[in-house]
């Protein structure tokens, strides 16, 4: 069965290249070359770029919680070559085959208290499974918005919006640059994407879905989600942690960029000096904002953690990367969190 | 790389700008010769990304002379790469009206070379290599132009997590933190350079075999750091040695944003070593350091890091000289001070030699320097200090001399 399904695919490859530029499915030639092509529509990832419908075999996806990155609208698609499967990990990122696209478009809408009306895109993000390891690629959308340019150095966007509480927004947007993308995708020397986990997929039926497309593979019965961060219904505790296992915990933790500082946030990590509780900074500079602790339990304002998310200044505001506005409600999330927690 | 670049065309004249105006005159000619600069025309940030990205490793980047103002952080991935400026004088990269990361260059590639150009006024650290090995650091500049202020970045020169550390003939002013900071990483030369007007001249911090030698720290808060803290990946710091240095007049008020551990450092002093176990300070020259020449002492927070000893250990203090000194101890210095008379002498040990409900351990502490050199223990016993507990001494303690590591050996060292 994969079999003829690989031949499948071998067939539809060749006509495809025969056909030439029309190719309205991804080309595994394109996404495994050795450097990327200088357009989005050459991957064929789009039936019709403009529009941005993806190409069968091209899947939308999402996470429960997002990682924030100024009030960005995400649309994310997954791409795992015809005849082959994810495999499903309880705590990793899935394996995926080698051949895979993860896509995720950036998109603005002049008020993001409706982000369908008026939205134009910014940026397209690929992540691709190479033989050799993933790599990361930026495109940088046109103004006619009818495909995106590669630009590996990055770019800054001037941008103005109005945020979802219906703040108005001057932003000065960050395309990431190529290694800049590799700042938040580090796992030990090699890059690796953060989304697709399970406990940031399960909600909605959605690795169902990716299971009966054949994308994913080996599933179990039950898997444990977490909590969308903002649903009062659900634990503080657990909400906090999931807001900061996505946010922050890419780079904190052992194999990430933050490493050094020995403040890991992942979900799952379970010492409560490496979460930051009365933890000191080591090389916080004039991020520590004069304060002694990265978490002082009861006392938000005395905590490092709050104080570096609610800056925008750089050298003190955490993220260090796609960022430049503030979250008033992951902010009043985590100050939730902490102050409920019991002094010591 | 021009060539690929170029083919990308119309699609990022970002990139062209830099890879193609530097054109030799006929690309053809020869494949071995020396690169010509990068073009200082156009946004500069975006050529030095853009070539920075598209490096091939073993390649030689040249940066042209003159001063830049770059709106972003830089980073290099790529292992081999040489990044050479016209000359510490001469190419200035200013980071004043920086928007974004948390330094103005970021390392992460291994085998990378470092040299003749400055940066400076980074909104966070100078430049940072993390898990980079076989780094050299050679011949920069790195300062926050208006002198110290809390406001400055922390580190200057900011090698971590790598292994193979190399920093010599660079200068660095103003960091408020460390102005030469070595974390986490193993084999390290800090040679040859001058720290001036930071919160701690050099640091040298869970780090393991380091030589600090050559190297003027003055005008510092205090000169010469070897620390080891919990809590981090990598600990249990040793195998220090310090020597030949200058290590003057580091008077200058403490300016690190507080909680950070330098924050703590008393103006006015010229070595810490603060749990670190054998560190060896020798052949140095002290002068004018007001709280004290050489402090020596226990990690004083509390901290839950089981692996962790916070007492300093094996330490050899030898055939340094001393000059004034000890006349106007600061900080946490100052009421210790005040205890004995307002004054102290040149080498002072805080006498901590246990923790928690722990017994005593030995620190063993061998001062081998000339008869007339001071020496006082607090005797304090344990953190958090209990004024009454405090039992000064000016005996030197009898520690038996660990035996002196190896000069370490950089196999990249003459590159």
């Amino acid at each position: 069965m994969s079999r003829l399904a690989h031949l499948a695919a071998c067939l539809l490859l060749a006509a495809c290249s025969a056909a030439g530029r029309d190719v309205q499915r991804p080309d595994l030639k394109v996404i495994l070359a050795e450097t990327p092509p200088p357009v989005l529509s050459d991957y064929g990832l789009f039936a019709d770029v403009a529009s941005a419908v993806p190409a069968e075999g091209v899947m939308p996806y999402d996470l429960i919680n997002p990682l924030f990155t100024d009030h960005a609208a995400k649309h994310r698609l997954i791409f795992v070559p015809e005849g082959k499967a994810a495999q499903f990990d309880d705590t990793d990122v899935f394996s995926f085959p080698v051949g895979s696209v993860l896509v995720k478009t950036f998109a603005f809408a002049p008020d993001m208290r409706s982000p369908d009306e008026g939205a134009w895109r910014a940026e397209t993000r690929l992540l691709i499974h190479k033989a050799d390891g993933w790599a990361a690629y930026p495109y940088v959308w046109n103004e006619d918005q009818t495909d995106a340019v590669y630009a590996p150095a990055g770019q800054r966007l001037a941008i103005e919006t109005v945020s979802p509480s219906g703040e108005p927004l001057k932003l000065r947007y960050s395309v990431p640059n190529q290694n800049q993308c590799k700042t938040c995708h580090q796992a030990g020397d090699d890059i690796a994407p953060i989304g697709p986990k399970a406990r940031h997929l399960a909600h909605e039926g959605q690795l169902t879905r990716w299971v009966s497309a054949g994308t994913l593979e080996g599933v179990p019965d039950s898997v444990e989600a977490e909590p969308y961060a903002f649903d009062p219904s659900k634990p503080l505790g657990a909400r906090a942690r999931a807001w900061l296992d996505v946010n922050c915990a890419h780079c904190h933790k052992a194999d990430g960029s933050a490493s050094n500082s020995g403040l890991w946030l992942s979900a799952t990590e379970e010492s409560g000096a490496r979460i930051g509780l009365l933890k000191h900074p080591v090389a916080a500079g004039r991020g520590s904002g004069g304060l002694a602790q990265v978490i002082v339990p009861g006392d938000p304002d005395a905590s490092i953690l709050l104080y570096r998310m609610a800056s925008t200044e750089p050298g003190v505001a955490m993220p260090e990367l796609g960022r430049s506005v503030n979250d008033p409600e992951s902010l009043a999330l985590i100050r939730e969190w902490i102050g409920a927690m019991e002094t010591p | 790389m021009s060539t690929y670049l170029c083919a990308l065309g119309g699609a990022a004249t970002l990139l062209a700008l830099g890879a193609c105006s530097p054109s030799t005159p006929d690309p053809s000619a020869a494949v071995i010769e020396a690169p010509a600069p990068l073009s200082a025309e156009g946004d500069f940030g975006a050529t030095l990304q853009a070539a920075l990205i598209a490096a091939k490793p073993g390649e030689t980047i040249l940066l042209p002379e003159g001063t830049f103002q770059l709106t972003d952080g830089l980073s290099l991935d790529v292992h081999g790469v040489t990044l050479r400026g016209a000359g510490q004088d001469r190419t200035i990269l200013d980071f004043a009206s920086q928007e974004g990361a948390g330094e103005g260059l970021l390392v992460t590639s291994d085998d990378v070379l470092l040299m003749d150009f400055a940066v400076r006024n980074t909104k966070g650290d100078g430049i940072k290599s993390k898990g980079a090995d076989q780094i050299i650091y050679r011949y920069l500049t790195v300062e926050w132009t208006g002198g110290p202020d809390e406001a400055n970045g922390a580190y200057g020169v900011y090698p971590v997590e790598s292994k193979n550390v190399l920093v010599e003939n660079v200068t660095v002013r103003a960091a408020s933190d460390a102005g030469i900071y070595v974390g986490q990483s193993e084999n390290i030369i800090v040679r040859n350079s001058v720290v001036e007007y930071n919160v701690a001249g050099i640091e040298i911090e869970n780090s393991m075999n380091a030589d600090v030698y050559g190297n003027i720290a003055r005008n510092n808060t205090g000169g010469i750091l070897v620390f080891d803290l919990p809590d981090l990946p990598v600990s249990g710091g040793n195998s220090t040695r310090i020597f030949d240095n200058e290590i003057i007049e580091n008077n200058t008020r403490n300016f690190a944003p507080a909680g950070n551990i330098v924050a703590s450092v008393p103006s006015g002093t010229g070595v810490i070593v603060m749990a670190n176990r054998n560190v060896h300070v020798f052949d140095n020259n002290f002068d004018n350091n007001r709280s004290a020449h050489v402090l020596v002492m226990s990690y004083s927070l509390p901290f839950t890091d089981e692996r962790y000893n916070p007492l300093p250990r094996d330490l050899v203090l030898r055939d340094n000289t001393y000059g004034a000194g000890g006349n106007d101890p600061q900080g946490d210095l100052a009421p210790l001070a005040a205890a004995l008379g307002g004054q102290l002498p040149a080498i002072v040990w805080d006498g901590v030699d246990r923790w928690g409900e722990g017994e005593a351990q030995p620190v063993n502490l061998a001062v081998q320097e000339a008869p007339e050199v001071g020496f006082i223990s607090f005797g304090l016993g344990q953190y958090p200090i209990e004024p009454a507990a405090m039992a000064p001494s000016t005996d030197r303690p009898a520690g038996t001399p660990a035996a002196e590591p190896a000069a370490i050996v950089l196999p990249h060292a003459d590159r």
